[in-house]
């Protein structure tokens, strides 16, 4: 849905995160929003971004939005394709890769994630999410951690129902005890601004909001008693330029792009 | 070293009720010709390992040849839920289906400790989450050299190994490329092993990144072109993702899967 500013709030989502993606960086991409931004980065600001993705494929240029990390132009347009063990065990592990994207069901304020399933009791869900994936690695291993997600109380809690990757655990110190390699996350960009840790608590500060966004609101969907920074910042809006080439990725298509044959 | 037999040979042969299977191809080369015969061949109490079940084990879950599904990411890649894998976990439907699940790394690490003959393997993951808390097969080991707390994940040896390629030659010497995923290190840690095939040739001429699995580490080659559809062959077929977005719509509701199975399973040869 297109918003009075002429973008949806879906779209500042997307720009907001591509434009945390800075030139020349290594990024392990997820599927779906994660992709969108990092292709959008790609196709703008950071020409030379270097995607990466589960299945093996490393600096892929994929023309348009893959459905899954497994689609053909990946692999078809990557500096290298490696095996799973190998992208998880050389490429991920040693902290080789500079940021991971995430998506999330359940975020807490630690930033720990939830993908594994809803309700209290593990063996009897609520429902049953589809699990870690690469996650748990992405978040303990990349040197940041960006997570995208919507904003509301069923999503943003004060404890995940299950912790599937690892945020800032209980607080500070925990990610140096258990020995994780990565810092962390360091923005969670969602459909009303972005939240920040707090360097001294590890806990999630929102620190801007896009225009238009009132704090309260922003309060009302956190289910947490949401700290706001004193510096709070508002994020400008996307440039034509930016929703121009977002909207172009996502109307293309491999019939787009190979028509007429 | 490796027999070349038909597709429901080759299920028959090396497919048994109880056994642990593991049918990998990381979204590329997802061997669902055979998946669909083992459906057909009515196989039940399987436990199904696979990184990614996907619609594959969505569609042998919801047919009832699933006891146990030992896993790492339960989804319908780029679309959503897979309804039938969820309608087991969350009402036993059409039967309870105990859950193993990992992280992809955990998966990857179990393989390659099975293929490497070993009896687990060593990995930083875990830390911290619940996995390792829910978790068989996950445990904290102490680097006898540096001290540092790692993680080790018990080997996986399947009793039998099943994969899609794009070819191989008479002798039964397979080859496949592009996204390879982790059906080298899946196929060399189990007991037996299928291989479908888009094609069996004369010579494999040499391909750059490919992989080699020598006749005498497979068990049978069957050739079943277009024997990944949904997923593809790079080079032979792409990726039908409407499949995978109409499969939502298929799979949400038992009879409309019910009757896509008796459509386009039961009582149709995959050849």
């Amino acid at each position: 849905m297109t918003g009075e500013g002429g973008y949806s709030a879906d779209e500042i989502m997307t720009v907001t995160a591509a434009r945390a993606l800075r030139e020349g960086m290594t990024c392990f991409v997820g599927i779906g929003r994660p992709s969108e931004a990092a292709n959008l980065a790609r196709a703008t600001h950071a020409p030379n971004l270097v995607l990466i993705y589960e299945s093996g494929t490393i600096g892929a240029k994929p023309g348009w939005l893959p459905l899954s990390i497994g689609d053909g132009i990946l692999a078809e347009t990557a500096d290298a394709v490696v095996s799973v063990p190998e992208i998880f065990n050389y490429w991920l592990q040693p902290g080789r890769i500079d940021i991971g994207f995430l998506g999330a069901a359940q975020i807490d304020r630690f930033g720990n994630i939830n993908t594994t399933v809803i309700g209290a009791d593990y063996a009897e869900p609520k429902v049953r999410l589809p699990g870690a994936g690469g996650a748990p690695e992405i978040a303990a291993c990349c040197r940041e951690v960006i997570v995208i997600v919507r904003q509301n109380r069923r999503t943003f809690l004060e404890r995940v129902d299950f912790v599937t990757s690892l945020g800032f655990g209980d607080g500070p110190g925990s990610r140096q005890y258990l020995g994780l390699p990565g810092a962390g996350p360091r923005k969670i960009i969602t459909d009303l601004g972005v939240l920040e840790p707090d360097p001294a608590t590890c806990e999630l500060v929102l620190t801007a909001v896009y225009p238009g966004v009132a704090v309260p609101e922003v309060r009302e969907r956190t289910g947490w008693d949401l700290r706001v920074a004193a510096d709070l910042g508002e994020i400008p809006p996307p440039r034509p330029s930016e929703l121009a080439v977002l909207r172009g990725l996502l109307a293309a298509g491999p019939a787009a792009a190979e028509a007429p044959r | 070293m490796a027999e070349i037999v038909s597709l429901a040979e080759a299920i028959a042969d090396a497919v048994h009720d109880g056994d642990t299977v593991a049918m990998e191809g990381f979204t590329h080369l997802i061997p669902h010709a055979a998946g669909r015969e083992v459906i057909r061949q009515g196989r039940r109490g399987l436990t199904l390992v696979r990184m990614t079940p996907d619609v594959i084990y969505d569609q042998m879950i919801g047919a009832g040849c699933a006891r146990k599904l030992v896993f790492s990411w339960g989804g319908n890649p780029g679309v959503g839920s897979l309804h039938r894998f969820r309608d087991a976990v969350e009402h036993s439907w059409p039967g309870p289906l105990e859950l193993e699940e990992h992280s992809h790394a955990g998966m990857a690490n179990r393989y390659v400790a099975g293929a490497s003959g070993l009896p687990f393997a060593v990995l930083r993951g875990y830390s911290g989450t619940g996995l390792a808390d829910h978790g068989a097969n996950i445990a904290e080991i102490i680097c006898p050299f540096t001290g540092d707390t790692l993680t080790a994940v018990a080997a996986l040896r399947p009793d039998v190994t099943v994969i899609h390629a794009q070819r191989a030659d008479r002798a039964g010497n397979v080859q496949f490329w592009g996204i390879t995923g982790v059906q080298k290190e899946a196929v060399l840690a189990a007991a037996r092993s299928v291989v479908t095939v888009e094609e069996i040739v004369d010579v494999l001429d040499p391909r750059p990144g490919a992989v080699v699995l020598p006749a005498w580490v497979v068990g049978f080659v069957a050739l079943a072109p277009g024997g990944a559809h949904p997923s593809y062959a790079l080079g032979y077929s792409v990726r039908d993702n409407d499949f995978y977005l109409a499969w939502d719509a298929i799979s949400r509701d038992r009879e409309t899967f019910g009757r896509w199975l008796d459509e386009h399973v039961s009582g149709r040869g995959d050849r």
